[in-house]
Formats: C-alpha cells, sequence, structure tokens
C-alpha cells in the first residue's frame, strides 16, 4: 500500500528483531473474546485517480453553476491563491499543535500576528489562538462570563443566529446556566432594548449581542452594553461576517467578542471547518478558553513565541480548565492570517464597501421587512419563500434562506445576502423573478 | 554522531507590522458593477470606522516571503519522523488535499437545498458507515469539531440517556492514566471527577473499579488501549461491572491506530466512543487542528445523537430535524466537513484489508522501538505493548538530565521529541508513538538518536541539557511569557 513504507522483506527482519513469528504475534496478548475474526466489511483499497473519479461524482451532485444568495453565517468571498499557497505547504499542513517551541516558531510567529490581527480588528487587548467556530465560541463566552461575574443567567438575542442559539442551549442546559431570549424591534429587526430592561437582572451573567445580527443589521450593542454594563452583567458581541469588521466601528462596550472567520478565505464546505475567535480585554485573560501564544526570548536573547498561560487549560488544569478544549483550528486560522495580509488596511475597507455597494443595490430592488441598517444581508418579504425558491432554481438561482425555520412569525420572509463575488446581472435576475408576473402566478 | 541532518542558515524575518508601509498592496478587486454607497450613509456616522489601527500593509511578493520564511522555522511530519505518544503523527496523504478543494464540494453552502447536496450528504452517510463498522457500534455522528469536542457530545448523550431514565447520577470515573480532556470535559457536562487508580501493571483495576462504581456513577471514560500503549484486556468485565450498576462505558478513541481491524470496541462492551479523524485517519494536524471527532454509540443512545440527523426518503438523503429526545445540537450546521471528506479518502485509499495492514505496521513499529530501546532506558509497564511505548527517565535523571532534556536534544537529531511527561503515572515520561508511516530506515536512525542521546547523558550530560543547539532558536523561556503576558504587537 502506498503509505506504508515498508517492503515484505523489512518486515520480516523488524519481526525477527522484536522476536515475532508472525504479525500476528504482536496480537497475541489481546483476550480471543475481543479480537475481530473477520476482514472489516469496507472495500479494497483503491487508486489515488479511482477516488478523485469518486470524488468528482460526488461533487457533481451537488450544487454546480448556480448563481447563490445565501449567507446566514456562511458567506461566498473571493479566496486569494495565496491563501492555499501557504496553507498547503508541509511545513504548516502537516506540524502538530507548537508545544515544543524551538521547532514551532513558524506556527508561533503567525498565531501571534493573528492574535494581534483579530485585535485590531475588533478593538479588544487580547485575542486567543481560535475556537472550532463561531457557534462554540458563544456558549464558551457564555461560561466564561459567568466565572468572571460569578452569576450563570443568560440572555441572548433572538437576533444571534438561531444554530449558535441551540449550541448555548446544549452546552448550558448542565451548567447550571438558564438561557432566555431577547426579543427584537418588529420594524427595527433589532434587539428590543425595552424587552432587555425587562429581563436582565442581578444574576444576569451576559448579554449576547449578535452584529451585524442574523438579519443583516447594524445591532445597537453600545446601548445594549449599557444596560448590561449597569446590572453588573458582561456584554458578549458576536460577528458572523467578519469582512463588515472592515467598514464597522469595533463593538463599543464589548467585554467579550465572539466572532466566525469563515469569510476570510475559508471555503464554505458545507458548514466547516471554518474557525471561531475569542476576543476580550486584558483584566479577563485568565478566564479565557482556548491557546494563547505569548512573546517571550530564547536563551540568546532572541525574541521568541510560546504557548502560554497554560495553566488555563486541560492538559493541566483538568477538570478545572477553564474548558476542554484542546485541537482547535491553528490551520483555518492561518487561512484567515494570510487573507488579512492579502487585504490588508485598505483592502479590507475596499472589500467592505464593495459588499455594501453590492447589498444596497439589491435592496433597492425588492421589499424590505426592517428599517435596521444592514451591511451585506437583509431581509425581503416574498410571500412564500419555499416556492419562490424552487422557481429560481429553475433560473439557476438559489434564492435566500427561508425564515420560517427559525422565525415562524417571518414564513413569508428570506434572508438574502449579496457580496463581492454577486454580480449585478444575478441581482438583476433575482429582482426580475421576484417581481415577475409568473413567478406571482406561482406564488398565489 | 548525528546522520540525520546538518546545519543550514534560515531566513530571518520581521513581523507583518514590521514590515508594512503605507500603500503597499497585495490585493486587487474588480471595478464595482453597481454604485458606490456612501458607508457613512448606508451606515451611520457612529457606525462606521476610520481604519484598522495597525493592521498590516504588503505586498504579494513580501506575504509570500513571509509566511514561507515561518513555515521554514518549522518542523513537520513532511520533513520525518514526529513521534508524539496519542497525537498519531502519521503521514497526511496529499490527494486529501485536493479532492476536499473540488469546487461542488468545498462550496457547498450548509443552507443550500437538499435536493442539490446530494453528494455531500452521500460523502457522510459513507463515511457514517465506515465508522460504525470499524468501531462496531450501531450509529455515528460527524458533528464534533474535535476529540475533546467528540467526549463532550458522548457524555452529553450518556447523561440523556440515565436522564430518560430518571437520574442522571454525580459521577464520572476516570483512571489516572487519562487525557486531560476527560475530566475537563465532565465537569463541563456538570460531572463531579473521580480518579480511579490503576494497578502495577498500568491497567485498569477491576477492584477498585467494583468499589468506585456506586449508583451515583453515571460511566467510566477509558482510553484503549491506554495512555501506555497497553490493552486494557480486562475491559469486556469492566463494562460488566459498569452495565450491572446502570453505569455506561465510555471509550476515549484516541488510540484507535492500535484497533483499527483487529478488534472493535462495540464488541467489549463500550456504549460510546469518539474519534480522532486528524489521528487515526489522516487528516492533517495543521498546527493545532482543524480536526474532527465522530462519536459512536450504540442504539441505546441513538435517539439522543444531535440533530440534525440524515436519513433516507425515497431514495434520496435528507436532514431530520425533528428529533424530540436529541441532546441539541453541539455546533452549527453538521460537522468539519472539510476534514470528513478527508478522512473518507483515507479509507477509500485502504480500504477493508488496508486498514488493517496499517494497524499491524503501526504496531510493528513501536514494539520495534521498544525492543531497539529497552537496554537503554527505564521500561516502568512491562506488559506488551500496542502502537506506543512510555519509558520513564529514570536512569538518565539519576544524572540530572530529565526527559524535557532528552526531548530537546532529539532535535538536534533531526527528530520532533515524543510526548514528554504524559502520561502523569509515569515519573519522567517518554511516550513514543511512531505510527505506521516510517519505514525501517527512520525507525533506525531514531533508535540510534535515541541510544546516542542516552550515552550522552554519560559521558557529557551539559550538552543534553543545553538543547537544542542546532535550532535558529534555542530553549524559550516559558516562566517569563507566562510571567509577563505580551499576547499581541504593539508598536515600539
Amino acid at each position: 500500500m502506498r503509505y506504508l513504507p515498508k517492503s515484505d522483506s523489512e518486515r520480516r527482519q523488524m519481526l525477527d528483531a522484536c522476536g515475532a513469528a508472525s504479525a500476528e504475534d504482536l496480537f497475541a496478548h489481546l483476550p480471543a473474546a475481543v479480537r475481530l475474526r473477520r476482514p472489516l466489511d469496507l472495500a479494497p483499497g483503491i487508486s489515488e485517480y479511482e477516488i478523485v473519479d469518486y470524488f468528482r461524482a460526488r461533487a457533481a451532485e451537488n450544487a454546480n453553476g448556480y448563481a447563490s444568495f445565501l449567507g446566514a453565517g456562511v458567506y461566498r468571498h473571493y479566496r486569494p491563491v495565496l491563501v492555499d499557497t501557504v496553507v498547503s505547504r508541509g511545513e504548516f499542513l502537516t506540524s502538530y499543535t507548537p508545544y515544543q517551541a524551538e521547532i514551532s516558531q513558524g506556527t508561533l510567529t503567525a498565531i501571534f500576528e493573528f492574535q494581534t490581527m483579530i485585535c485590531q480588528l475588533t478593538g479588544m487587548d487580547v485575542a486567543n489562538a481560535s475556537m472550532y467556530d463561531g457557534s462554540t465560541a458563544v456558549p464558551e463566552a457564555a461560561m466564561m462570563a459567568a466565572r468572571i461575574t460569578g452569576r450563570h443567567r443568560v440572555l441572548a438575542a433572538r437576533t444571534v443566529h438561531p444554530e449558535y442559539r441551540e449550541v448555548l442551549r446544549t452546552y448550558a442546559l448542565h451548567q447550571g446556566m438558564p438561557v432566555e431570549e431577547v426579543g427584537y424591534g418588529k420594524d427595527s429587526g433589532a434587539i428590543d432594548l425595552d424587552d432587555l430592561e425587562r429581563k436582565i437582572d442581578g444574576q444576569t451573567a451576559a448579554v449576547i449581542v449578535q452584529s451585524p445580527n442574523f438579519f443583516g443589521i447594524i445591532d445597537d450593542v453600545k446601548s445594549a452594553a449599557e444596560i448590561a454594563h449597569r446590572h453588573g452583567a458582561l456584554l458578549v458581541m458576536v460577528f458572523t461576517e467578519a469582512v463588515s469588521l472592515g467598514i464597522l466601528a469595533p463593538p463599543a462596550g464589548a467585554d467579550i467578542v465572539a466572532g466566525e472567520l469563515q469569510s476570510f478565505a475559508i471555503s464554505p464546505s458545507y458548514g466547516g471547518p471554518f474557525a471561531g475567535i475569542i476576543a476580550t480585554r486584558d483584566q479577563f485573560v485568565r478566564q479565557m478558553p482556548g491557546r494563547l501564544v505569548g512573546q517571550t526570548v530564547d536563551t540568546h536573547g532572541n525574541r521568541a513565541f510560546c504557548l502560554t498561560l497554560s495553566t488555563r487549560e486541560q492538559h493541566i488544569r483538568r477538570e478545572k480548565a477553564t474548558s476542554n478544549i484542546c485541537t482547535n483550528q491553528a490551520l483555518i486560522a492561518l487561512m484567515a492570517t494570510v487573507f488579512m495580509t492579502v487585504y490588508g488596511k485598505e483592502g479590507l475597507r475596499e472589500l467592505a464597501l464593495q459588499n455594501l455597494a453590492k447589498a444596497h443595490y439589491l435592496a433597492g430592488k425588492v421589499q424590505n421587512v426592517f428599517t435596521g441598517k444592514c451591511f451585506n444581508e437583509f431581509v425581503v418579504r416574498v410571500g412564500n419563500p419555499e416556492l419562490v425558491n424552487k422557481a429560481l432554481l429553475k433560473k439557476k438561482i438559489i434564492g435566500g434562506l427561508p425564515l420560517g425555520r427559525f422565525y415562524p412569525e417571518l414564513a413569508d420572509s428570506m434572508l438574502l445576502c449579496a457580496t463581492e463575488m454577486t454580480s449585478r446581472a444575478d441581482m438583476d435576475a433575482l429582482s426580475g423573478a421576484l417581481r415577475a408576473p409568473a413567478a406571482a402566478e406561482e406564488l398565489a | 554522531m548525528i546522520r540525520k541532518v546538518r546545519t543550514h542558515p534560515s531566513q530571518n524575518e520581521r513581523l507583518l507590522f514590521e514590515r508594512s508601509s503605507p500603500g503597499k498592496r497585495a490585493w486587487q478587486l474588480p471595478e464595482l458593477d453597481v454604485p458606490a454607497v456612501d458607508p457613512v450613509e448606508a451606515l451611520g456616522a457612529a457606525n462606521v470606522r476610520d481604519e484598522i489601527p495597525g493592521f498590516p500593509e504588503v505586498s504579494e511578493v513580501e506575504a509570500i516571503r513571509h509566511f514561507t520564511r515561518l513555515s521554514t522555522w518549522n518542523y513537520a511530519i513532511d520533513h520525518g519522523m514526529y513521534p508524539l505518544g496519542s497525537c498519531t503523527m502519521k503521514y497526511n496523504p496529499r490527494i486529501n488535499e485536493l479532492v476536499a478543494r473540488i469546487e461542488g464540494l468545498a462550496w457547498a453552502h450548509p443552507y443550500q437545498p437538499e435536493s442539490l447536496a446530494q453528494g455531500a450528504m452521500e460523502v457522510m452517510a459513507r463515511l457514517e458507515a465506515a465508522l460504525a463498522e470499524i468501531t462496531g457500534m450501531d450509529a455515528v455522528t460527524l458533528q464534533p469539531a474535535a476529540g475533546a469536542h467528540g467526549e463532550l457530545t458522548g457524555i452529553l448523550l450518556i447523561r440523556a440517556l440515565l436522564e430518560k431514565r430518571g437520574d442522571p447520577r454525580q459521577k464520572i470515573l476516570i483512571p489516572d492514566s487519562a487525557h486531560g480532556t476527560n475530566p475537563a470535559t465532565a465537569a463541563i457536562a456538570g460531572y463531579t471527577v473521580e480518579n480511579v487508580k490503576s494497578t502495577g501493571a498500568g491497567v485498569l483495576d477491576l477492584e477498585a473499579l467494583a468499589r468506585a462504581a456506586d449508583g451515583d456513577v453515571a460511566a467510566l471514560m477509558v482510553t484503549n488501549p491506554n495512555t501506555l500503549g497497553v490493552f486494557e484486556d480486562n475491559i469486556a468485565q469492566a463494562a460488566e461491572i459498569l452495565h450491572a450498576k446502570g453505569a455506561m462505558l465510555y471509550m476515549d478513541g484516541a488510540n484507535m491506530n492500535a484497533l483499527v481491524g483487529i478488534a472493535r470496541p462495540g464488541d467489549f462492551g463500550v456504549d460510546v466512543m469518539h474519534l480522532n479523524l486528524h489521528k487515526t485517519f489522516s487528516t492533517p494536524h495543521g498546527g493545532g487542528g482543524p480536526g474532527a471527532g465522530p462519536v459512536a454509540v450504540k442504539k441505546s443512545l441513538e435517539p439522543f445523537l444531535p440533530t440534525p440527523r440524515l436519513k433516507r426518503v425515497r431514495g434520496k438523503w435528507a436532514w431530520d430535524f425533528n428529533r424530540k429526545r436529541s441532546i441539541g445540537r453541539v455546533r452549527a450546521f453538521y460537522g468539519n466537513f472539510g476534514v470528513l471528506v478527508r478522512a473518507l479518502a483515507y479509507i477509500l485509499a485502504h480500504g477493508g484489508p488496508g486498514l488493517r495492514n496499517a494497524t499491524v505496521d503501526a504496531v510493528l513499529n513501536a514494539v520495534y522501538i521498544r525492543k531497539g530501546l529497552e537496554p537503554f532506558f527505564d521500561l516502568p509497564y512491562p506488559s506488551p505493548n500496542m502502537h506506543e511505548v512510555v519509558f520513564s527517565d529514570e536512569r538518565q535523571a539519576k544524572l540530572g538530565v530529565r526527559t524535557g532534556d532528552l526531548a530537546k536534544r532529539l532535535i538536534d537529531y533531526g527528530f520532533h521529541p515524543y510526548t514528554v511527561s504524559f502520561p502523569m503515572i509515569v515519573h519522567g515520561a517518554l511516550m513514543i508513538e511512531p505510527t505506521e508511516t516510517e519505514s525501517k530506515f527512520e525507525l533506525d536512525q531514531f533508535i540510534d538518536a535515541m541510544i546516542s542521546i542516552a550515552k550522552e547523558v554519560e559521558t557529557d550530560p551539559e550538552l543534553v541539557k543545553g538543547a537544542p543547539h542546532s535550532t535558529r532558536t534555542s530553549r524559550v523561556d516559558e516562566v517569563a511569557a507566562a510571567r509577563k503576558p505580551v499576547l499581541r504587537w504593539k508598536p515600539a
């Protein structure tokens, strides 16, 4: 087999050296009852050529050649070629977590740059080396807030990504951490601050707000933070569309930022692998989950980097750790690092502006549900989203996400997204189809 | 005598922020085909930022040189043997990288219609079936993002089943040889942890287990083979003890590379387990992730698996979101799909018989290393080992040289160190896992290097204690890093 680098004669020599008559001898100490006495019921191995064939055939069964207006936490952005060039280097791809600092300075330096850029983007003091994704970063942030405040109640805006809230509920259930939801303004689509005032109390550890929120609207993080702080709670700001940070002011008043970096050159890949982050203020660093890289010196006095503050982590603290996270998303974080480097200070702003321009062009042609200001996503009322989408598929267009599944009160609406990769022609086709008599008939 | 490597110069490189200059760029966007929008007007002045202070500005050439230079400061499997015990650092086939990037897979959106995602769903269904066959379990969820995430999922499943029976119980039992993630997971799932001592032979102590397994125990979390690389030969009896008390057996599958095709956890009493696709199934570690931590369960736990589940409806794949007894989601969407593609490509490449051959070679390599090094290093647990072998630094420590020093010296010989000081039941542990993808030539060089270091400890201990000597970065001051944390770059 091509991945096994030994000849039969070498195996024989090794078995002899081990005093084993056959390979079977190596397993002789296993109790007979536990042994599998038949071959695994899996097809024999195949060649590289056949493997490519198999996956090309599967890929052909997915959407190909469609224009898409899906966002909702996963965005279509152009991936600069440099990203795959860098992460395909075996030195990054095939190395382990950088515990041995002397021979891991490449990964450590890149993570230090990553942490720095995430701080610059979010306006926070410190960022970790990554979480699994945005959805798991949210409960980790909530647990962190609970440790800091010594409180346990969590309030999450209903405009936080619905699947993130589902994950939060799964984690919170057995932590004695009740999660309640805060509504949104029927017109604005932003967090209902009155509802927040009503629900917050002296036991609230965290108020969780997303911006741009699930409806694409720039949410009022500042006002929510003021309310949270007045009650001694922390404000956790969530983002799913990292490109928005190229133009949006960093979250005023946030204590913890929990975000998803998929927009930074990470392929949609049917939902993963992505990379989440947690960023916070200096004073909370010892309550952070996940790995952190810090600067130090080597014995010659040269600048060097290493994993640090690991007394927070499971391999040292075991059941008293801040989280059970071990493996994170280092290579994906590296993709985001290369992406941020390629676009840089001006480019990320320009990219954000292009997203803004595209989405506003499309929003101008359809019926918006909410009045709040949006970035590159917005909610439109279309009547029956499922039927509309079915009609659109015939035109090779994947429409927006029907919202009824997550928000029964918005069953007549869908969430549309436009990015720099969405062409004017596709947007015209979409808006035309939404208005066309044929579509209208189909809706009726 | 160091045969594998010679020193060579490496490029210096400043941080991105230190080589930035205003106006340099590595990007170009197409002309906008729609009217530009004034951000202040569209978003409100308070919502618009001026600039991102400190963000890098470099050219394309500098960007690629920057990351290429950084990369040369890493050691990687592609350089050579990476014998980290418990981490299964095996070769990462490049075909896996290629297929994961095929456009129809890489650009599939998780919300695209099921009718246009059949290929992605088929890949997941086929992987689920293969993992169920390999583990001997009844059902598999691919949702967890990594091993520790799989552990959490598994313990939540146990909790859900016990709750359904009327009492979720309070405790999780964990052997003293366990990975740190096990107790950390139990705590996050709301359980208290009770450690169970191992026997003198380094395996589960059935008597201690029987004493500890009272009506308040939800489960035992055990790694098999354990972190000594030793098969828990009374695992089936342990399962019986637990089951008799209404408790469950959780298996940490980190060491599954020793068992694939040889023995199946489902056949020796395990109720729920996780796999690390980034270990056993060759997906790249990438400097610390991404991984994937599928969880395999017996039938009794299947109703509680995370939502959604794949189901077959009129000859097509569909997602089933309507699962009343499910523990809920453990992450958004369906899992680290790109990692799942790579793992399936690996399974297809090996096939059933090939996977077993890989296991045999993995064990052969570890036993071969043991035979080669036994005369020179203390072996505290002489039971037969499987895919890894754990020595202690006892002999070398008498001369003032510890396992961490030996590991650093190994770097000078051109190898990545083994896992240092773990498991904790071995004082000064050297935990060595070669994996099956090392040639006899590489293994012989490794054995020679270790023997040479053992001799250096006797003749020139300071040489070993000051190692590494050949790297561009010498030993780093980890204490200083933790005492005064500098976690981001700031302008001077």
